[in-house]
């Protein structure tokens, strides 16, 4: 029997489900290796019965905990998607700022119509069995994940940063443009796609696991870049993380 | 009085990033409840915003939507440009046009193949069509593919696009991507959207012959049927600039939705591709202009469900005027000239960026000091606009469909589709339904 998949999503911007219904060709195959059971972008069937659950999107409500907690106890392996749900992402941005505030500056004096918690990942709530991070997620290693775990293999989320990908492209290096870069301590995965349109890596993927701050932090000043201004930019999507307060 | 009693619940219906539900309460005839209740999760943008620096707020303000993600960019650094006096070339201009084009092809090829043909052909999605209507379905995927090819090559990313900067792009398409997307845009596009043209004309009979008039408000300017630039026009009060558009929108909330709601001239205003087309239809291109006519489509149009029709027009049109932004920009020649990455803020400013997106016209505002940080921000989202306007088409439709003595399965099912008619994005699609009758 096909292993069934959901996906559900919480408070996102839909973005990681878009990328897995561009997958267009690949999206046959893989309706032909599971069943999918609950998958809003895409069909309107709905089954409450599921192998895989396959989460998009932070927790923000009190309601997202009971639908997470909900969709824990049903599910054999539980995945997040992308950046909100994996660490976190662009909605921890406003945990910094006094809850009461950031409602009212969207709400005005009806800021308690809306019941809101500080922005979270999945994994501060319940267990999670695989986090795939970036904003959006890549397709590709959405797939490979998903071939392993049907494969009974465990799935291999890159634990070497950015610049690894970036060398390995021959871009040329962001920080000779006059720019500053995340690239030497953000999780690849993403085949180094800012640098490579020469942008910046603004680090949607999270930190690699023990990055090299003191390195960064010596890049920075070697290349005459405020420290402080840069620490406020690995602040827009791992906020949750404590690494470089 | 009639002794009809209605009580519809459709939890779940439909998405401004996010979930929403139906709510309708009849009583002997008398329509005591008719409601679009959003209850999505607030993401609260605007607070996000302060204190981020002049080169930040598009990438935080993509993250609104990843559908629309390109709208939102192109809004945000329109915003940015005007509030920091920044000017853009004539070539980088042209590419945001053209960039623009990609997310609307996309997104309506999107909305009308996958979300309302499934409606009118009685089925729940669009993978039952795969046995049935093989090449059709193949046919979708091959535009939606190629329409995302098309923004993958100018900004590098489809969702949340990375080239696209204040100023202009970090880096820009070569002559030889410019050719590719000709090419596409040629053997591809145009050959598709005609076959697309056949299966409409058999499938758009079956769209509700509802009419409901309504101010309706979109972009406007001499040279072009606007996307990118223009004034705000209403037909109801004519143009007027970006910078009054709080004028055109006045936000109030309602504490059945987490979405806040708009009003311009009355009750209710309409924004999206029906909109666009009752503002600017002399301006269409040829083709566009002949299949608007063969499908029925004649401005100024009332029926909201005729939305479709107008965003597959939108969908010829934006293919037309693609290939002669590119053949324009082959001409010229492309200069590789990135944005700047340092500028002078000349002590801050306020600026207003109005572009339209596939469902209707955005607005982001942005107040930066004099260091380039953001101190105050607004987002005026389509479906926000929209949002009064589908209640009082939910009300006005009820009242007819209980007066024709229909029943109310068919009366929820009617409102359902009323809603995919105004594209709430492809996540607020309305094909994850319960629908639940309480009697």
């Amino acid at each position: 029997m096909k292993p069934k998949v959901g996906f559900f999503d919480f408070t996102g911007c839909e973005g990681c489900q878009l990328a897995i219904v561009n997958l267009e060709n690949e999206m046959l195959d893989l309706v032909g290796l599971v069943d999918i059971v609950n998958f809003r972008e895409a069909i309107s069937d709905k089954g409450q019965d599921y192998d895989i659950a396959c989460i998009e999107g932070g927790i923000s409500t009190p309601t997202c905990v009971e639908r997470i907690n909900e969709i824990r106890s049903k599910a054999k392996v539980l995945i997040t998607l992308g950046s909100c749900s994996s660490i976190g992402g662009i909605n921890s941005i406003r945990n910094d700022q006094p809850m009461d505030d950031v409602r009212r500056a969207v709400y005005g004096e009806n800021l308690y119509w809306y019941p809101s918690i500080p922005a979270l990942p999945v994994s501060a709530v319940v267990k999670v069995d695989y986090e795939i991070p970036g904003c959006p997620l890549d397709e590709d290693e959405f797939l490979r994940v998903l071939r392993a775990i049907l494969q009974g293999k465990t799935p291999d989320i890159p634990k070497y940063p950015v610049c690894v990908e970036c060398k390995r492209k021959e871009n040329i290096c962001v920080y000779e443009l006059g720019q500053f870069c995340m690239g030497p301590v953000t999780r690849a995965g993403c085949d180094a796609r800012c640098p490579t349109s020469q942008h910046y890596c603004y680090g949607c993927r999270g930190l690699v696991p023990d990055p090299n701050t003191n390195a960064e932090k010596t890049v920075l000043e070697n290349y005459g870049l405020s420290v402080p201004e840069t620490l406020k930019k690995f602040s827009l999507f791992d906020n949750a993380m404590e690494g470089w307060k | 009085m009639s002794d009809v009693n209605l009580k519809i619940d459709v939890h779940h219906v439909t998405r401004v990033e996010g979930h929403g539900n139906i709510v309708v309460n009849m009583k002997n005839g008398v329509l005591e409840k008719c409601n679009l209740e959003i209850v999505e999760p607030p993401r609260y943008f605007e607070a996000m915003l302060r204190g981020r620096n002049w080169r930040e707020a598009h990438i935080i303000t993509s993250r609104i939507c990843g559908i629309c993600s390109i709208g939102h960019v192109t809004a945000s650094v329109s915003a940015t440009e005007a509030a920091l006096n920044l000017k853009l070339s004539e070539q980088d201009t042209m590419l945001r046009r053209l960039i623009l084009h990609g997310e609307t092809l996309q997104s309506h090829v999107l909305h009308v193949y996958f979300l309302v043909a499934p409606d009118l052909l009685k089925v729940p999605s669009v993978f039952p069509l795969i046995p049935t209507h093989k090449d059709v379905v193949l046919r979708a995927l091959r535009m939606k593919n190629n329409a995302n090819l098309m923004c993958d090559l100018l900004a590098g990313r489809t969702i949340h696009p990375i080239a696209v900067v204040p100023g202009g792009y970090t880096l820009l398409p070569t002559r030889e991507k410019l050719l590719k997307i000709k090419q596409m845009l040629t053997d591809i596009m145009v050959p598709d959207a005609l076959a697309t043209l056949e299966t409409l004309k058999a499938l758009a009979p079956a769209l509700p012959n509802f009419s409901r008039e309504t101010e309706y408000i979109g972009l406007q300017n001499d040279d072009e049927y606007a996307f990118y630039a223009g004034d705000i026009a209403s037909t109801d009060t004519g143009r007027t600039s970006p910078a009054n558009y709080r004028k055109m929108t006045n936000e109030y909330l309602v504490e059945y939705s987490t979405s806040k709601r708009c009003k311009a001239n009355r009750g209710s205003l309409m924004v999206g591709a029906l909109a666009r087309f009752n503002i600017n239809s002399k301006k269409l291109h040829p083709l566009a202009t002949k299949v608007a006519g063969e499908l029925g489509l004649k401005a100024p149009c009332y029926n909201p469900f005729m939305n479709n029709v107008a965003q597959f027009v939108e969908c010829v049109h934006t293919v037309e005027d693609s290939l002669m932004i590119i053949d324009k920009l082959l001409e010229m020649g492309i200069e590789q000239k990135p944005a700047p990455i340092e500028i002078d803020f000349n002590g801050g400013g306020t600026g207003v960026g109005a572009v339209e997106v596939p469902r209707g016209i955005l607005y982001h505002e942005y107040t930066y000091n004099n260091k380039g940080q953001i101190t105050d921000a607004n987002c005026i989202i389509p479906t926000g606009q929209n949002l009064a306007n589908i209640e009082d088409d939910m009300k006005a439709l009820v009242m007819e469909m209980v007066g024709a003595g229909k029943p109310e399965a068919e009366i929820s099912f009617t409102l359902e589709m009323l809603l995919r008619a105004y594209d709430p994005c492809i996540s607020c699609s309305v094909h994850m339904l319960d629908v639940e009758f309480v009697k």
